[in-house]
């Protein structure tokens, strides 16, 4: 799976197969799917196979030749110094990248077998069940309840019983119900930080998705409100599956399953980076044995 | 005002001049000519009220209250002007009731839907509304647009015959000029000002906002509604009182097509008359207290204006305060 | 809504259900339908002016004059006072707004900063912008046409009437453009020790000149198109008047209003033909302001 760009810029090693190999052994089908059982990481089904994706804006290839399988009721880290293409690939699961006018995706990404960019896709049912939590806190200007409310509104549901019933869920879920029961039409605008992304996860838990898709979540939040927010993966993992993205290793082995490492290739010609998987596997044998030297070097510190 | 020090530029390199600590004479004169400038703009102001309402003096002394009456009859030396400010307001609000969604549909349409490639030619059609000047929107409305709105209006009135609230506001056609065509041609002259302020206050919704409303699976207009209208409120009702401003002060289209008949009524499609209409039709004919009561008239719509736009300004610029500290 | 389950189910990624899509459909439609809505009266207005004003400009009816009365039939006379009224009363306003404008707004800008008469002048001004023309007509009437008796009524007053109201209109867009007139720029000339008369004029009004030219002929194009401020000031001329500080004058506006109000075709026919030499003058000066604009993004790059 050499990608040919990869031959010609010194410095950075082919990738070589057998570190990639635990990520393509798996399979095609559906409904099938064990992975031989390594040491503590049971795996379930294969919610997304993502093959041979290149993500491009316009002409320029901003995410080259990524493959990779994330299983059911696991957390998944996407780990990797800027600018290489983690938000982009992670994006691409929920169709985000849709809203980027010249965005165009190669390659297959299967979602429960079915083709995320097949042709009768909608792009509104797939961001139904595949949500997202932004690095930045956004509740909309309105009430605690009316931000999450909002999913459950735009879906039918009207009836003030069954919304009352969902919003205590959805809080109670994002570990907030305690801290803004009493003050429920209070404007969703003056959480703090962590509150605020507390809410944001409860908006989109309030849609009972399938898979929860984190871009950096705790990023902008101070260490406690972090680990309240990484807490709060640990313990709903069980209901839903989870992909995140973090530029910060720790949170990767502290609240992930697997982690896949993602890295730049730098093309000297025409002066453009493009990013690419490098390595995937269960947390604790990435940051323990990495197989890619570029893999060994970014876990232990010496770029990123 | 700076008054920073400065290096004498006038002294060559290596002079024994002393360092002067006052500015050079042409830097202080320029200085003193740039506030002035910048002062006339409040002096005007402050002369346009001392001077109108100086003359307009005899009107408010002779009637008194009475001038907020309806009761204008020149002949009969009677000038109660409350027939004015009623159709000031009446046109005013049909042309806010026409104008502001369209203004605010067109503001989303180049925010939300079009690509960019479409935005700068649909910005230019909008502009162009504004480009055509008031005398020719009043001469088109009143020797073309009014007669053809005359057939419209009798079609109406005949429909609502006996229905009860819509009767008295669509029935009694005359002509085509009245308050309704009033309010219709100032809702084409107000349109551009709204849609170009409405789209900058939507322009400043944060991408991310609107990325929340998508992740969570909503529609193009659901987002809006979420993310984008919540936003904005603020800023639209700022836009909305600026156009209120214009329409109340758009003086010779209206003056052309409203019909010229002082009266109060119901009836959207009778003549009717506003303020700065009668004070373009009868000043130049007009002498003595009739004179000042037209002056008067004009100092009440230059009260009424000043204060609605500075609601309106401090509206939007505590709006774009917000945002940019945001 | 559909719980997640142990087993994987068959997935649905159709479109929603079809209320939803529809009210999106119909909301977009709307907006669409709006700008159709602007486009309608914006189209009749362009074609009757043309339509009904085209056959009647001819070089003649564009330069001889005096202006007849209304009863006289097409053809006779023509427009040429009011031509000649519209150009020199205009651009007398300029020459006395656009240089006062400029240094308001470099007051605004290079002298004001944050202090509270800046923020104040600032504020009023855009105020100002919407106080209605014929405010200004009133307020020279009294403060100047009244003070002169009938030898008040001339271009010169006008002049002023319209100065008043563009004055507001070039402060503000020339106060945009020297914001954005990079601090570097003025640095670089203090640091070779100009004053900061010699600064502003020297570096940053020139940096700036194109957008201050293009909001200029913006502000040109709304004063020439004003009939309300020369009701009562510039009186009502039928001979051309080349003298614009003295006498009565006249003005497309003012032809058009006098003439709107007539049954007479022959005054009517005289309108419409005003009304497509005011418009094609507002364009002309539109389409120069944009002109200016891209040229100097340009140079400005």
């Amino acid at each position: 799976m050499e990608n040919s760009d990869q031959n010609t810029v010194p410095g950075l090693e082919a990738v070589p197969e057998s570190a990639t190999r635990p990520a393509q052994v798996q399979l095609p089908q559906p409904a099938a799917l064990r992975e031989p059982a390594q040491a503590g990481v049971a795996t379930g089904a294969p919610i997304f196979e993502v093959k041979n994706v290149s993500i491009y804006y316009g002409s320029f290839r901003a995410v080259t030749n990524v493959s990779l399988t994330i299983y059911e009721n696991q957390i998944t880290a996407f780990i990797g110094p800027s600018g290489c293409g983690k938000t982009t690939v992670l994006r691409t699961l929920n169709r985000m990248n849709d809203l980027i006018p010249g965005a165009r995706v190669e390659g297959e990404v299967f979602y429960r077998g079915e083709r995320l960019y097949g042709k009768d896709v909608s792009p509104i049912a797939v961001r139904r069940r595949i949500g997202m939590v932004f690095q930045k806190p956004n509740p909309f200007p309105k009430s605690i309840y009316d931000n999450v409310a909002y999913g459950p509104r735009i879906n039918g549901i009207h009836s003030k019983p069954r919304l009352n019933e969902i919003v205590e869920r959805s809080l109670r879920q994002a570990a907030l119900w305690d801290e803004v029961k009493n003050r429920l039409g209070h404007s969703g605008l003056g959480l703090s930080g962590g509150q605020a992304q507390r809410l944001c996860i409860a908006r989109t838990l309030a849609v009972e998705p399938d898979v929860v898709l984190m871009d950096e979540p705790a990023s902008a939040l101070d260490p406690i409100a972090t680990g309240a927010i990484e807490d709060l993966m640990k313990e709903i993992k069980d209901r839903y599956t989870i992909v995140i993205v973090t530029h910060n290793m720790q949170q990767a082995t502290r609240v992930s399953d697997r982690t896949a490492f993602f890295s730049v290739l730098v093309n000297p010609e025409s002066d453009t980076r493009t990013g690419t998987l490098v390595e995937y596997a269960p947390t604790d044998r990435l940051f323990g044995d990495p197989h890619d030297d570029r893999t060994k070097a970014y876990v232990t510190g010496r770029m990123g | 005002m700076s008054t920073v020090t400065r290096v004498d530029p006038a002294g060559p390199a290596g002079s024994t001049r002393p360092l002067q600590h006052r500015r050079p004479l042409g830097d202080r004169t320029f200085a003193i000519i740039a506030l002035a400038s910048g002062l006339l703009v409040l002096v005007i102001l402050v002369l346009i009220a001392v001077t109108t309402t100086q003359q307009s003096a005899s009107w408010f002394s002779a009637e008194g209250l009475k001038v907020f009456t309806n009761n204008w009859n020149p002949a009969a030396n009677q000038f109660g002007a409350l027939a004015f400010i009623y159709g000031t307001a009446i046109t005013a609000v049909i042309a806010l009731i026409l104008a502001v969604p369209v203004s605010i549909g067109i503001a989303l349409l180049l925010t939300e839907v079009v690509p960019p490639r479409w935005a700068r030619p649909i910005v230019y059609v909008v502009d162009l509304l504004a480009v055509v000047p008031s005398v020719v929107w009043g001469l088109w409305g009143i020797l073309v647009f009014a007669p053809w709105l005359q057939h419209i209006y009798t079609d109406i009135a005949s429909g609502v015959k006996g229905v009860p609230v819509l009767d008295s506001l669509f029935g009694q056609p005359v002509s085509g000029a009245s308050f309704f065509t009033a309010g219709i041609i100032l809702a084409f002259m107000i349109t551009p000002i709204v849609t170009s302020l409405s789209r900058e206050v939507i322009a400043t919704v944060p991408a991310i906002d609107r990325e929340g409303a998508y992740a969570l699976g909503a529609t193009r207009w659901e987002m809006i509604r979420g993310a984008v209208l919540p936003h904005s409120q603020g800023g639209i009702v700022g836009a909305v009182l600026l156009g209120l401003g214009r329409a109340m002060g758009e003086t010779i289209a209206v003056a052309l097509v409203i019909g010229s008949s002082p009266t109060i009524t119901s009836h959207l499609f009778a003549p009717g008359y506003n303020m700065p209409a009668v004070i373009a039709n009868q000043f130049g004919e007009a002498s003595g207290v009739f004179r000042a009561a037209l002056m008067g008239i004009g100092v009440l719509l230059f009260a009424f204006t000043i204060i609605i736009n500075v609601i309106a300004r401090g509206i939007v610029e505590r709006n774009a305060r917000r945002k940019r500290g945001a | 809504m559909t719980a997640v389950t142990a087993e994987p189910p068959k997935v649905d990624l159709r479109e929603p259900a079809g209320w939803r899509r529809t009210k999106n459909r119909l909301m977009t439609w709307l907006m669409v339908i709006s700008f159709v809505v602007v486009l309608v009266p914006l189209g009749f207005v362009l074609v009757s002016v043309v339509a009904k004003g085209a056959s009647i400009i001819s070089w003649s009816f564009l330069t001889s004059g005096p202006i007849p009365s209304i009863v006289a039939p097409a053809g006779v006379g023509g427009m040429g006072p009011a031509v000649l009224g519209t150009i020199e009363i205009t651009a007398l306003a300029t020459v006395i707004a656009v240089p006062l404008g400029i240094l308001g707004a470099v007051y605004l800008n290079e002298y004001g900063g944050k202090n509270w008469l800046a923020g104040l002048i600032g504020f009023m001004s855009d105020v100002m912008t919407g106080v209605p023309s014929i405010i200004m007509g009133l307020f020279i009437f009294s403060i100047w046409v009244v003070r002169l008796g009938t030898n008040g009524l001339s271009g010169l007053a006008g002049a002023l009437a319209l100065a008043c109201l563009m004055l507001p209109i070039v402060i503000r867009s020339s106060y945009e453009m020297l914001r954005l007139v990079p601090n570097s720029l003025r640095e670089g000339s203090y640091a070779l020790g100009a004053t900061k008369a010699r600064v502003t004029v020297t570096v940053v009004l020139p940096a700036a000149i194109g957008g201050i030219v293009s909001g200029s002929l913006l502000a040109v194009a709304r004063a020439a198109g004003e009939t309300a401020p020369l009701l009562f000031c510039i009186g009502a001329a039928t001979a051309a008047n080349p003298n614009v500080f003295r006498g009565a004058n006249t003005a497309l506006p003012s032809q058009i209003f006098a003439n709107a109000y007539q049954p007479y075709p022959g005054a009517q026919a005289r309108g419409w033909g005003a009304a497509l030499t005011l418009i094609v003058i507002c364009f002309v000066l539109m389409i120069a302001a944009r002109l200016v604009t891209a040229r100097f993004a340009r140079y400005s790059r």
